[in-house]
């Protein structure tokens, strides 16, 4: 809650104003009454005109007042809550842009999506409603029972027990309702997921003809969202109910109790009349009081899921002096265990002892599912090993600021994106102070630029959403120019040319041998043709090292490989031609 | 530019015939709970009434009577106050009733609504989701659907209840005095002009405010689901700047959204203020002297009515807000459940059929092996069937996703039942279209498709679809079970099926890998899996419903070469005697086919054997011999 209220910030000032201005304007509203008693007993019961002009006059300039203070109240409240709800969202998000893959991994992107939209929305309500109401309902509160207290003790001892009733009643109420709220949002998560699934997957759904059946799965993920949903509201009903018979109490006993009082001779009738006024502004408040508590416990479940992201803390975090430059592009992996689930036993990678000479290109290759990807994952340390160390330039990863190892540590991930923006922005991620020259000359190294100059606007085209108007080869070579404009120590290109046709393929190596001859470079392939030209070739096989050499010794010694190559030896090219 | 423009006229839609259709649609469903919630609101309204005036019969009649007459006898007013307990705990119950029933009405018309609103969106054509980001898509859901909740439960009830008051109001205001109503009239017509050009002007930024919502999260998934690129180029900051632009946007629109929304309660209750003091002084001069039949009693009675006239229409106006913001919600809602559906005219279907000894063809009740056309002759009221076989004839068709750009040109080919056609050529060659045009995800621009000589056109979509089974280039898992996910090929298929589907397309050797081997849950589209293992399991998939034919749109691209020649022999034996249509880049997967057609910029330019092709040695022999050297 603190951590989620820390984030108002600049907008504090407007807060304490709303707060302020609401407060002078509830003084007016407080003073209203006295001015219509005035008009009412002085004026219109005595005839006396001139008190009916005075006060009626001095009505209206009140009331303008008042309505000025409540208009700029209300305009600093917008202000406030909705500057609140902007704060809480880059806060997130910028919490986000420090998580490591394995923080990443644990939100969903819908869970995501649904706190920085929906949750934040109910907290900014909540929080424009509270900071509206805040101040008018316990100064209203306070002065109506301070005024019932000076008219009649023994009365508003009767009112107290209203007033204890209602906050017992209402607040065991909001206990339990919070509680069911907590699993509604989880709900609402599954509810969301099963969209997001629909929607990007609408293509299998179609193709299976399986519209009713995701409508049936949906209908019972929305029935159950709608059953907890009326546990929940259906609780809070009770709350206006509630709220009568705390009125109605009063009424009754006042009207009971007033009456004996006046006929004893102890209260008058302008005081009873005047109570009844009093304990209705008094009951209005508590109103207004348990409506701020069911929208802060209803915000109660948001704030909850919002903290969590904002106390997500990244679990790589940079070391206290790290070191800020990589020496060259030389890799060992001592004695590497890793495994995503930290102590399930089952590992990715074991006993990895790996050293790669600076400048050396290594071919990687092995089954699906042989730790290919997670092994080049370490090396620019998008996750950390479990056991042994991983080494970039001779220091162990860990030890080196991040940026800056990433930034030597160049990696065209399998599953890339292409973000929407034109091409050149879409490089210039690789290096934003980068030159169209440079960008060119990446794209040439990259083999992308002959397509990208048939393209209508040429290097300034548009890239769609998720880069749905680049081919899938394309977007391969693209992918690869963006890491090659970060002139990387490492480049690390993980499945990344398996769209891109063989003789493209073979260009491209031919470029990073001629134009970055320093630079380590790590191909994991499925083609052999890819691989086979590397200085020394790693095979991996269920997690382990199953040999490492040259492409010559592996035909002639490895059984995996072998059987790998003559699997691709006959016509097994690539018609995916330069398109 | 554009997108202002678009703005624009998005605000002007949202209009408060939205919220009316809202309420109509909540009346469909909830006609008799609605019409006894207002029967309880008035029950409550009147009780509530009682409750309020009755200090002033205790005084006039109980109190006053009593210090006349110094009389100590309180049985008349005990039994009064009996009386009224009576109907104030009638009220509570009604309150609670319809406040309990309110619930069920609000949150079963979410549900309703949502659920309508999920149908609808899997009847549209592909081409909608082509077109709309996701992020948006997903953004009525979760907001838009959202700011109808405070609408149906509490705004909604308020609102009926501030009537039914103001017109209890009203009536007694008339009875007393109807030249001092005239001023209660005035008053409330200010108020309501007043709360009617400012909530217009906040419901145009509460229209603006959802459509940023919308934007915001369009944002933040595409970023999110690219986060590791993020991540890997470092590229935070420049992120950050991009989502403050947005951000910021947002920020601006739900400021002024709830900056008139917010102006509406201080102005309105301080109209009623100031209509307090003009009623006090005009009555005050009327009662003096004695015009318009106004005593001063009156005027006391009147001022205290006439606050009870305007504390409702400042009660409604808190209300303001929920009510434009749900519009602009609700707008959204219905923007997306107006979208028209993929359209079907199709009435072939298919159907299991059996063979009798004369060989004709009969329907199953239950599964053969043997399909057939249901073909239904309107005109003679007749039904005849026809072998399902595969044959797929495309005969010189052409087709653009935009109506003038046409991407596929004069496309003819021929598939004979059983056959495997292979489609190659560079990505952006067509060959994806070509497949998507088989199954109906778009139609054609001209020319023709049969299937075993029916237009395709005339077949129901799902029946079509149900005949072509397909592995997808872009993999997608759905969130449950690796046995879940196979079984989604066919929904009635045993644990046994599913497995021999699994070991057909040789998942099962990495399945029984799993933590949880067939049980292991698989969440946000199969995140924990590699590229290649989905494959695998889209190919199980699709294996475990047994179609009549096949399209395989790059199903082994992902798949090391030393696996994918594990699995080639289960889809060979998938395939058999299946028509297929194979789209590869590799030629390996492509060379035993009976036909391979070489596509280039959207038509055929090559077609043939391999052997064929190798020995015309056009643009087939060039990559497939120039290849493996390079």
């Amino acid at each position: 809650m603190r951590k989620v209220l820390q984030q108002l910030k600049q907008y504090k000032r407007d807060t304490f104003q709303c707060i302020g201005l609401t407060a002078l304007e509830v003084v007016m509203e407080i003073l209203m009454p006295f001015i219509t008693a005035i008009i009412i007993d002085r004026g219109l019961e005595a005839g006396n005109l001139s008190v009916v002009y005075r006060y009626g006059g001095l009505m209206v300039v009140m009331a303008f007042l008042a309505l000025c203070f409540g208009a700029f109240a209300g305009k600093k409240a917008a202000a406030a809550a909705s500057g609140f709800g902007a704060n809480l969202r880059e806060a997130i998000y910028t919490n986000i842009q420090t998580f490591s893959f394995s923080n990443i991994d644990k939100f969903s992107v819908p869970g995501l999506v649904t706190r920085m939209t929906t949750d934040i929305t109910n907290v900014q309500n909540a929080f424009m409603m509270v900071i509206r109401v805040a101040v008018r309902a316990p100064l209203n509160l306070i002065f109506s029972f301070a005024m019932c207290l000076i008219i009649n003790r023994h009365l508003s001892l009767m009112f107290l027990i209203a007033v204890v009733f209602l906050v017992i009643v209402i607040g065991s109420i909001m206990v339990v309702t919070m509680r069911i709220f907590r699993q509604v949002f989880r709900r609402y998560d599954d509810l969301n997921a099963s969209v997001q699934e629909n929607v990007t997957a609408i293509r299998v759904v179609k193709a299976f003809v399986r519209e009713d059946y995701e409508n049936r799965k949906f209908s019972k993920a929305s029935r159950m969202l709608y059953d907890l949903s009326v546990k929940a509201e259906g609780l809070l009903a009770f709350n206006n109910p509630a709220m009568m018979i705390a009125v109605y109490f009063c009424i009754i006993s006042a009207s009971w109790l007033g009456a004996q009082f006046i006929v004893g001779g102890s209260l008058t009738t302008g005081d009873l009349t005047s109570l009844f006024s009093y304990i209705m502004s008094l009951l209005m408040s508590l109103m207004m009081l348990s409506m701020i508590v069911v929208m802060i416990s209803m915000s109660m479940a948001s704030i909850r899921r919002i903290s969590e992201v904002l106390s997500e803390e990244a679990d790589l975090t940079d070391p206290e002096d790290p070191v800020m430059e990589v020496a060259d592009g030389s890799i060992d992996f001592n004695d590497v265990n890793f495994s995503y689930k930290h102590g399930s036993g089952k590992n990715s990678l074991s006993d990895i002892d790996l050293h790669i000479k600076s400048g050396e290109t290594i071919g990687v290759i092995g089954g699906t599912g042989s730790g290919k990807s997670t092994l080049v994952n370490l090396i620019c340390r998008l996750y950390d090993v479990d056991g042994g160390s991983v080494c970039v330039g001779g220091v162990d990863v860990r030890k080196y600021d991040t940026e800056v190892l990433r930034n030597q540590v160049s990696v065209v991930l399998q599953k890339n994106t292409l973000f929407s923006g034109t091409i050149l922005d879409n490089l210039r991620w690789g290096n934003p102070d980068a030159t169209r020259e440079e960008c060119i000359e990446a794209c040439k190294a990259a083999c992308a630029d002959e397509f990208i100059d048939r393209m209508p606007a040429g290097y300034d085209t548009v890239i769609a959403r998720g880069g749905a108007n680049v081919s899938g080869g394309q977007k391969q070579r693209l992918c690869i120019a963006r890491a090659l404009l970060k002139k990387p120590k490492v480049l690390i290109l993980d499945d990344s040319t398996s769209a891109v046709d063989t003789s493209t393929d073979a260009n491209i190596r031919a470029a990073f041998a001629r134009e970055i001859p320093g630079t380590t470079k790590i191909i994991i392939a499925q083609r052999i043709s890819s691989v086979q030209s590397a200085d020394r070739i790693l095979v991996l096989d269920n997690g382990r090292i199953n040999a490492f050499d040259t492409h010559d010794n592996l035909l002639k010694t490895n059984a995996i490989y072998q059987e790998i190559y003559t699997s691709q030896l006959e016509g097994s090219g690539d018609f995916d031609q330069p398109a | 530019m554009n997108e202002k423009h678009e703005r624009k006229s998005a605000a002007r839609a949202a209009s408060p015939k939205v919220v009316g259709r809202v309420i109509r649609y909540m009346l469909h469903y909830y006609k008799i709970p609605f019409f006894f919630v207002i029967v309880c609101i008035v029950i409550t309204a009147v009780a509530t009434v009682v409750g309020a005036t009755f200090p002033q019969t205790l005084v006039d009649d109980y109190i006053t009577p009593m210090l006349k007459n110094g009389s100590r006898d309180f049985s008349g007013l005990a039994s009064q106050i009996v009386r009224l307990a009576c109907i104030m705990a009638v009220g509570v119950i009604t309150a609670f009733t319809y406040n309990r029933i309110m619930v069920n009405v609000g949150q079963g018309t979410m549900r309703r609504l949502r659920d309508d609103l999920f149908a609808r969106m899997e009847s549209l054509p592909i081409k909608y989701f082509d077109t709309h980001a996701h992020g948006d898509i997903m953004s009525v859901y979760t907001n838009d659907v959202d700011t109808l909740r405070q609408l149906l439960s509490q705004s909604i009830p308020q609102i009926i209840n501030s009537v039914i008051s103001m017109a209890a109001t009203f009536i007694t205001m008339i009875i007393l005095n109807p030249a001092l109503t005239v001023i209660s009239i005035l008053t409330a017509l200010s108020m309501l002009l007043v709360t009617s050009n400012f909530s217009k002007l906040s419901a145009k930024y509460y229209v603006h405010q959802q459509m940023d919502l919308g934007a915001v999260d369009g944002f933040i998934e595409e970023m999110l689901d690219g986060q590791k690129v993020v991540k890997v180029f470092c590229h935070e900051e420049a992120a950050m700047r991009d989502f403050h632009e947005v951000n910021e946007r947002l920020r601006n629109s739900a400021d002024m959204a709830n900056r008139y929304a917010n102006l509406l309660m201080p102005i309105n209750a301080n109209i009623g203020w100031i209509s307090y003091a003009l009623v006090s002084i005009v009555g005050a001069i009327l009662g003096i002297n004695g015009l318009a039949g106004v005593t001063i009693g009156t005027v006391v009675t009147f001022v205290g009515l006439n606050k009870s006239f305007t504390n409702p229409i400042t009660q409604v106006s808190q209300q303001i807000n929920f009510v434009v913001n749900a519009a602009a919600g609700a707008q959204r809602v219905f923007d997306l459940m107006d979208e028209e559906p993929e359209k079907d005219e199709g009435y072939v279907e298919l159907v299991h059929a059996k063979e009798d000894e004369n060989g004709n063809l009969t329907e199953s009740p239950v599964r053969t092996n043997q399909w057939a056309w249901r073909h239904p002759h309107r005109a003679e009221g007749t039904v005849t069937y026809q072998r399902q076989e595969g044959g797929v004839v495309f005969d010189d068709v052409d087709f653009g996703y935009d109506e003038d750009k046409i991407v596929l040109h004069n496309i003819t080919l021929y598939a004979k039942p059983g056959q495997k056609i292979a489609f190659v050529g560079a990505t952006g060659a067509g060959k994806t279209t070509i497949t998507n045009l088989i199954n109906r995800f778009y139609d054609i621009a001209d020319g023709k498709i049969r299937y075993d000589g029916i237009n395709i056109n005339k077949i129901k979509k799902p029946d079509l679809r149900r005949s072509l089974g397909m592995v997808l280039q872009d993999t997608h898992l759905f969130t449950g079970t690796v046995m879940d996910n196979i079984r989604y090929g066919k929904l009635d298929a045993t644990d046994e099926e599913c497995i021999r589907a699994a070991k057909l397309a040789n998942a099962d050797g990495f399945i029984r890998r799993l933590p949880d081997g067939y049980n292991t849950m698989l969440t946000g589209d199969g995140a924990n899996l590699s590229q290649g293992q989905r494959q695998l399991l889209a190919i199980a998939r699709a294996a475990v419903a047994d179609p009549p034919a096949l399209i395989l749109d790059e199903a082994t691209s992902s798949i090391d070469t030393r696996t994918e020649k594990l699995v080639q022999a289960g889809m060979d034996a998938l395939m058999k005697g299946r028509t297929t249509f194979v789209i590869a880049h590799r030629l390996s997967t492509v060379k035993n086919s009976d036909c391979i057609m070489v596509m280039e910029q959207g038509r055929i330019i090559e077609r043939g054997t391999h052997d064929e092709l190798i020995a015309a040695k056009g643009k087939y022999y060039q990559l497939y011999t120039g290849n493996f050297a390079a």
